[in-house]
């Protein structure tokens, strides 16, 4: 049986959205396909799936991502989804473990490529915020105060969201001193 | 190109073992598991990320001509087996002067 479930996680929630696909899995849930807060799932044996997502460096459907989720796929997963740059995967637990990121660097890699992609757009709301406020003030447009607003609440979000992956990497660099 | 600037991963070093013979990407997860004695797990993604790299700096080639990375055999180079020895050489250098150093201090 297919059961859909709509859900919403942040970019930087990846690590509690992949708890919760595998709480799925773990549930005989198994990920059948991944669209925007969307989350399709079939009936499994429990525990028989592992699955985990990444953001990619290029566009899935470019020719790099392609020969990525190509290379993943002949490690015996299963492409089963894609949300803009990022991949979803599963793999049967009996065909042995399955990571994508081993190792601190390539941790530490993954994360910084999150961060370039919301820092611009933290930095970007924050100007527009800006903007509209004294536009706002100048013309008396409450139209324009209420965007700034938004503006800024999607900054501050988008600020603590950066701060919870910075942190997680200061954690790994702190680490990769010591460890691979 | 191809030079040695430090030490290797331990991931590195195990997949340049492996690529002694041609080997596509699943078997060199098999191939490094089974020579580590199941220690050591690859990751896809740092495997894929390590295969580009070393391909890249020449230390390895893939063998297929077609375009499925599925079915790609890669190999090792002869600058690969240089970094290899050169860091077969500096593991030894460790090993001996920790065990002189240790054996000392067990006294």
């Amino acid at each position: 049986m297919r059961q859909v479930i709509r859900k919403w996680f942040w970019a930087w929630e990846f690590d509690k959205e992949e708890q919760w696909l595998n709480d799925m899995a773990a549930q005989g849930k198994a990920l059948l396909s991944a669209r925007y807060a969307t989350y399709e799932f079939e009936d499994s044996q429990p525990g028989e799936y592992a699955i985990r997502l990444e953001m990619l460096e290029n566009s899935p459907d470019s020719q790099e991502g392609q020969q990525y989720i190509e290379f993943v796929e002949s490690t015996g997963a299963e492409f089963v989804g894609k949300v803009m740059k990022w991949v979803y995967f599963r793999k049967k637990k009996e065909l042995g473990d399955f990571e994508l990121h081993g190792d601190n660097a390539t941790r530490i890699k993954h994360l910084k490529g999150i961060m370039a992609l919301l820092l611009p757009l933290g930095v970007m709301n924050f100007f527009i915020g800006i903007y509209n406020l004294c536009i706002g003030i100048g013309l008396n447009s409450a139209i324009n105060v209420l965007c700034s607003v938004l503006s800024f609440a999607v900054t501050v979000l988008l600020v603590r969201g950066l701060k919870r992956l910075n942190d997680k990497k200061i954690r790994l660099e702190k680490d990769a001193q010591l460890f691979e | 190109m191809g030079t040695i600037n430090g030490a290797l991963t331990e991931a590195v070093y195990y997949i340049l073992l492996s690529l002694l013979q041609p080997m596509h990407g699943y078997g060199i997860m098999q191939n490094v598991e089974k020579l580590s004695g199941g220690r050591l797990r690859l990751a896809a993604g740092t495997l894929y990320g390590a295969i580009s790299t070393m391909q890249e700096k020449g230390w390895i080639f893939a063998l297929s001509a077609d375009g499925d990375s599925r079915k790609k055999e890669y190999m090792i180079t002869d600058t690969g087996r240089e970094v290899l020895r050169a860091e077969y050489r500096r593991l030894k250098e460790l090993v001996e002067n920790g065990r002189a150093v240790l054996e000392e201090d067990a006294k």
